[in-house]
């Protein structure tokens, strides 16, 4: 069996006395590009968010290499520097340059080299074509260009495994296909992943496995080309109509 | 116009503004230093401190400096506690300028948001590096020109010391007027003290919102 970077055990999240989140368990092994997609609501991001301790949780435990993430402990900032996470909304910081925004992080967090630092965030941006940026604020970006430059700035990291958050969600058709382009590239390099989207051609594409939640529990899995051909709930297969048109 | 007047007093007006900066200066450096705890207490909403500071901040804000004056200068002795007119001015200048610049400073925190702070700490930053690498800086673009106001502001209010028997400018001129009755030469004197000393202070502070707006844009 392959290695485990997160195992997810009976996790509950509550906001309120609404359980977003009803007793999940999965596991993603190294290399795994996991797709978690379900309606909205239904507790896709919330999952993620637990998964770098962003979110207290009110039962199981999440793991990464079998070291618990814990909201609010201190063993937090060494471990969330082993998960990449992008957000739907940029967030890049907005008073630091492209190359700063990505090599702040290392040089600090990790005390790495500067001058090392700086050469890998531009091969990183030359990877994400990117590199005429590199100076550039990131008010002077579009939004699939600051997206891009925020998967640099988790990846420079060394990240053992990459949540993204629905980082398509406020983008344009044509930037959309500029960062998944991005994510699919990582994918090919084998970067562990576990993504929610709603783009669904791009959950097929990239995805080892899908997720399919609702309602805060895991509705069915499987392999991509299983789950959009044949879904075997009646829930998923109604899901995935929505995503269908005819006159 | 009297110049002789003028020559005679200038020494006068010089040395009430030099004590009028001293004290204006330690007064709003307390200030700032009140305002900023006031504020990390408010943002990172500690128990108990918060209440407190939020009572502070009203109490402060909705009496006037004149009132604070007299209750340190001319109350507190009858509970056995005697400040001199200096220690009165630059405790009232701080006791009011604190909560003002607690708004500005807190205004500047909130104004950094939520997912920028959650960026920082998904990548590894510690609380104080967040504070100092990712807060502080994007606060600064909102906070300064507040805090700028708040100086001018403040140091205009120093003109109330006189009612403490402090010997600020407000008091020379009254003396002078009191004694002699050069009421235009002495007012004009008192204009001139004013905006000299803080004129060059807002110019300083409008070159600096400029560039901060720039920076910000």
């Amino acid at each position: 069996m392959s290695e485990h970077i997160i195992d997810i055990n009976g996790l509950v999240k509550h906001f309120g006395d609404n359980a977003v989140i009803d007793g999940i368990s999965l596991s993603v092994s190294k290399g795994e590009v996991v797709v978690l997609i379900g309606p909205s609501g239904c507790g896709k991001s919330t999952l993620l968010r637990c998964l770098n301790g962003l979110e207290p949780i009110q039962g199981g435990t999440v793991t990464l290499h079998g070291e618990p993430v814990i909201h609010g402990d201190k063993s937090l900032y060494r471990i969330r520097q082993k998960i990449g996470m992008v957000f739907q909304s940029y967030d890049l910081f907005p008073h630091l340059t492209v190359l700063k925004n990505i090599t702040l992080s290392p040089i600090k967090v990790q005390k790495r080299d500067k001058a090392e630092v700086e050469a890998k965030a531009r091969e990183l941006l030359e990877r994400v074509g990117l590199s005429d940026k590199a100076d550039s604020y990131p008010s002077e970006l579009s939004g699939g260009q600051k997206q891009r430059v925020a998967i640099c700035r988790s990846l420079i990291m060394n990240p053992e495994i990459m949540l993204l958050d629905e980082i398509t969600a406020a983008l344009d058709p044509e930037m959309v296909h500029e960062v998944l382009n991005v994510v699919l590239d990582l994918a090919k390099n084998g970067t562990t992943m576990m993504i929610v989207t709603h783009e669904m051609a791009f959950a097929e594409a990239v995805a080892d496995r899908i997720i399919f939640m609702d309602g805060g529990v895991i509705v069915e899995e499987g392999k991509p080309s299983e789950f959009f051909k044949n879904p075997k709930t009646e829930r998923a297969q109604r899901f995935l109509k929505t995503f269908t048109y005819t006159k | 116009m009297d110049f002789n007047f003028i020559q005679k007093f200038l020494p006068m007006y010089a040395e009430a503004a030099r004590l009028t900066l001293i004290i204006g200066v330690i007064g709003i450096a307390l200030s700032v230093f009140i305002g900023l705890m006031c504020a990390l207490v408010k943002y990172y909403r500690v128990p108990v401190a918060r209440q407190i500071a939020s009572a502070y901040i009203e109490l402060s804000r909705n009496t006037p400096l004149i009132v604070q004056l007299f209750f340190l200068y001319f109350g507190l002795p009858k509970a056995g506690i005697v400040w001199s007119s200096e220690a009165c001015g630059i405790i009232g200048l701080a006791f009011l300028g604190g909560s003002y610049m607690a708004e500005s400073f807190l205004g500047g925190l909130r104004s950094v948001g939520r997912i920028q702070i959650e960026s920082a700490e998904s990548l590894g930053f510690r609380r104080l590096q967040t504070m100092r690498y990712i807060v502080v800086p994007q606060a600064a673009t909102v906070s300064v020109p507040a805090i700028c106001a708040n100086v001018i502001f403040l140091l205009k209010e120093t003109s109330v010391f006189s009612a403490v028997s402090l010997a600020d400018l407000m008091y020379v001129a009254k003396d002078l007027i009191g004694m002699y009755y050069n009421t235009w030469e002495a007012l004009l004197m008192l204009v001139a003290a004013y905006l000299v000393l803080i004129l060059p202070i807002s110019i300083v502070f409008t070159i600096l919102e400029r560039r901060l707006r720039r920076a910000r844009n």
